[in-house]
């Protein structure tokens, strides 16, 4: 469960350009600036690290203070979550 | 009533605290967070329900709305035990991931686990809950299962580790209060861990008689949530709560089918 999937660029998909990169986030899809870390596009969405989980290729990101050190590439997934009301 | 003999009080209402898995907690209402009117109403309903444990749902961020606040801007994790559920996943798969990022999102190994089988009913899928269990055990975690009202589902919940086992009282949302009674009761008797019911109770007496049934706890959303006056009913699901525990530590009458007088039947007039 914890092997981390390379998903290839799918059609469907915004095709990269040569400053951006595409990326599936929580099932849309989305263009962001090349060599863009994951704590950087958190902070582009104004998301405190602190307050959400993240699972980047099918892997869960156990260590909040790595996300400065995770490069994003073209064709990643990430989820993005948080905890929201339920019984 | 002073300070010494509201303690007192206490005491005599319920001597021991409740302990699931190793860890004590002093209210036996445990309180979800869903569907309320707003979240100040929350806030207050909780407050007035005495509860420690809370639980959350794991959800993705709305990126379009990321401005829009997350739960735990309302809810202080270091006032309240939060519980992370799998609400939402119709297989042991989904279940255990969202278990995995409940916990890498949360603050502690503990899952209230729900496979669901049935959109209709919310029942619970007691295979694949069985099967998520021993997964998630065996990764560390303390398991909470939502399960049926049905002993040997408990037990097997037991027997793969589950710190607590929670039988509902009626399907999630219904507020049908507790449908089968004797089933709460033998699953009560049989089993070592805690039983706290969840879901279904409906109104104040519900909760109270579940609790008179002897199980440890109940866990409730909606019968607080979706009540005109939710801060009112969580107020009042505490007293019954605390008075359906109290009547089962007492131990209630015997049942007659004949009258008793209360009053001497000696000495009266005329007599």
């Amino acid at each position: 469960m914890t092997e981390t999937v390379h998903r290839p660029y799918r059609a469907g998909a915004e095709a990269p350009s040569e400053s951006g990169i595409g990326l599936t986030v929580n099932g849309a899809q989305r263009t962001i600036a090349r060599s863009t870390s994951l704590s950087q596009y958190l902070a582009s969405l104004s998301l405190d690290a602190r307050a959400v989980v993240v699972e980047h290729n099918g892997t869960i990101l156990r260590d909040r203070d790595s996300f400065a050190n995770v490069p994003l590439h073209d064709g990643d997934t990430l989820e993005i979550l948080h905890f929201v009301g339920g019984g | 009533m002073t300070e010494a003999t509201m303690i007192a009080h206490d005491i005599a209402a319920d001597p021991s605290p409740l302990v699931i898995g190793g860890r004590e907690f002093r209210s036996r209402l445990l309180v979800g967070t869903g569907k309320y009117p707003s979240n100040e109403v929350m806030v207050d309903a909780i407050e007035a329900s005495g509860a420690e444990v809370v639980t959350v749902a794991v959800r993705r961020v709305d990126l379009d709305r990321s401005h829009e606040e997350g739960i735990l801007h309302h809810i202080d994790p270091a006032r309240f035990f939060l519980l992370a559920n799998t609400a939402g996943c119709y297989n042991a798969a989904d279940a255990i991931r969202y278990a995995r990022l409940g916990r890498a999102a949360g603050f502690n190994e503990w899952v209230k686990l729900e496979v669901i089988g049935d959109e209709k009913t919310l029942l619970p899928d007691t295979a694949g809950l069985l099967e998520a269990t021993k997964t998630l055990v065996a990764e560390g975690f303390k398991v909470m299962a939502y399960t049926n009202d049905d002993l040997i589902s408990a037990l097997r919940l037991e027997d793969a580790g589950a710190v607590a086992v929670m039988p509902l009282a009626s399907p999630i949302g219904s507020g049908l209060g507790m449908l089968n009674p004797y089933a709460i009761r033998t699953i009560k008797l049989r089993l070592s861990v805690p039983v706290i019911v969840d879901a279904g109770v409906g109104t104040a007496s519900d909760a109270c008689v579940v609790m008179e049934q002897g199980v440890d706890g109940i866990l409730m959303n909606t019968g607080i949530a979706a009540a005109s006056d939710p801060v009112r009913m969580a107020f009042a699901m505490r007293s019954a709560v605390e008075a359906g525990r109290a009547a089962y530590l007492a131990g209630r009458m015997p049942r007659r089918e004949v009258a008793v007088p209360s009053s001497p039947t000696r000495g009266m007039i005329g007599s």
